[in-house]
């Protein structure tokens, strides 16, 4: 083999092991939109990355958000915005509208009938099984404070965090996989 | 492995994903891999037409071996060896 060869190969190595450090088996998914169809692509593909044993870590912010509040849990103490964005927004996962042929929420019964008659899990059976798996919410502060939205009132989930954007980039920054949903 | 030798192959673990659409079956071929050993074969039953194309990208993944799809009626076996 010739020098110049050799010296090719060691700086290809050099460059193969720094990109493995670098690039975990990780997903990681920011989830902004809180329509139901989005929310059902998140958590598919959440779901399946973890199936395929690849980590994963979901980001929820702004209209996200609303996808992880319990609607049995209540909250005193707000101001008068935080109340009007609470009662206009949606609580929890089962009362997402979809974001096409919504229909004054017949379109959205539709489709969730199809689900049911074509086995398909339904969104709040994957974000059990979400948790089931070991899968990592964090919520954004800042949306959170900005919606009026409290820590008391969302759901029981194991893993759940709450986060400010710099960890969503460091998270993202050792994924091998980043999406925007 | 030829569709005759497969129809032959012994399995050792049969996983019923019928009732679930993706990504329900990966889901719980994942669950059945665990129990068994390295070298068994498990099939997974599933009526969904993904999982077939997505059980051997999983054994790609894992390192496990993909042998084959049988098609019956309604529903693919798709077989592997851990």
């Amino acid at each position: 083999m010739s020098k110049e060869i050799e010296v090719r190969v060691e700086e290809l190595e050099k460059k193969i092991t720094q990109l493995q450090s670098q690039r975990k088996d990780q997903l990681s998914m920011v989830v902004f939109s809180g329509d139901l169809d989005k929310m059902l692509a998140s958590l598919v593909i959440a779901v399946g990355a973890a199936a395929m044993d690849t980590e994963v870590k979901m980001f929820f912010t702004f209209w996200g958000i609303s996808a992880l509040r319990d609607k049995n849990k209540k909250v005193k103490g707000k101001d008068m915005k935080s109340k009007m964005f609470g009662a206009m927004l949606p609580h929890g996962i089962s009362q997402l509208k979809l974001s096409k042929m919504n229909m004054e929420g017949l379109g959205k019964d539709m489709i969730k009938g199809i689900m049911k008659q074509k086995n398909i899990a339904s969104p709040e059976e994957m974000l059990a099984t979400a948790a089931e798996l070991g899968i990592h919410i964090d919520i954004c502060e800042m949306s959170m404070d900005l919606m009026g939205f409290k820590k008391e009132e969302m759901i029981d989930y194991p893993n759940l965090g709450y986060c400010g954007v710099a960890t969503f980039l460091a998270d993202a920054g050792e994924s091998s996989i980043q999406l925007f949903i | 492995m030829t569709a005759e030798e497969l129809v032959q192959v012994k399995v050792d673990k049969s996983v019923d994903a019928r009732g679930t659409s993706c990504p329900g079956p990966l889901l719980a071929a994942k669950k059945a891999i665990g129990q068994i050993e390295k070298g068994q074969i498990m099939e997974v039953l599933s009526a969904d037409e993904g999982t077939r194309r997505d059980i051997p990208k999983w054994c790609t993944k894992k390192g496990f071996e993909y042998l084959g799809t049988i098609e019956d009626s309604g529903y693919y076996k798709i077989i592997l060896r851990k």
